[in-house]
């Protein structure tokens, strides 16, 4: 599973794409991969929001995730 | 016949959007340009730069074109952001509308920057002298 990111969320892991091993036990919902990235990652945890999207749509956390899909973290947006 | 204008461009040229408005039905035209200010809460900012996730970001300044041109009845409506580095001054992101009458075009305008700024997917890192932020990310 990959998973893409964008401003901050980059900064934290290091990279623009990070990918989820087979080997582990992957997320199955929005829910679980915020989950994830919090537990490898705290510093998800101290964003004022930590949104995902799936295939370039806001998901919320019970969105299921398959395989295929285009998956974004969205930290806390600013443009404009 | 109506026209939506939906760009991420890497720069902004404000003297295009006049003509991408302009319609025989519109008696009002509003545009909204937003720039790089020299000081955030007080500190001297050297330089800015935008970050978009590009597919998503042109989904949702579609959606919010569209919505926009349907709730006002707009003749025409840009939504246009810049990316990459940008220096002081430089516009980074237009929006505007055109209608009939001047109340419609402004409501729509303001919805048009607010609702940008909320949910499109675009990431503004600020670079200060000694530090660069990435604004918005923490409480």
């Amino acid at each position: 599973m990959e998973v893409l990111l964008f401003g901050i969320a980059k900064d934290i892991v290091g990279k623009s794409l990070l990918r989820l091993d087979t080997s582990e036990n992957l997320p199955t919902s929005v829910k679980e991969l915020k989950q994830t990235l919090v537990s490898s990652f705290p510093q998800f945890g101290k964003l004022s929001s930590l949104a995902v999207a799936v295939n370039s749509e806001y998901a919320e956390d019970d969105v299921s995730l398959k395989q295929g899909d285009e998956i974004a973290i969205i930290p806390p947006v600013s443009g404009g | 016949m109506k026209k939506a204008i939906v760009e991420i461009v890497d720069v902004i040229d404000t003297g295009q959007v006049y003509q991408e408005l302009s319609h025989p039905k519109s008696g009002g035209i509003c545009v909204f340009v937003g720039a790089v200010r020299e000081f955030t809460q007080g500190e001297e900012v050297v330089s800015l730069e935008f970050e978009a996730y590009r597919t998503m970001a042109l989904k949702e300044m579609e959606k919010i074109a569209m919505h926009a041109s349907d709730q006002w009845q707009l003749n025409a409506v840009v939504v246009r952001h810049a990316v990459g580095p940008k220096e002081i001054e430089e516009p980074v992101v237009v929006v505007g509308a055109s209608a009939p009458h001047r109340d419609a075009c402004f409501t729509a305008c303001r919805y048009l920057i607010d609702t940008l700024k909320e949910r499109v997917p675009i990431w503004k890192k600020e670079f200060f002298k000694n530090k660069s932020v990435w604004v918005s990310a923490h409480p």
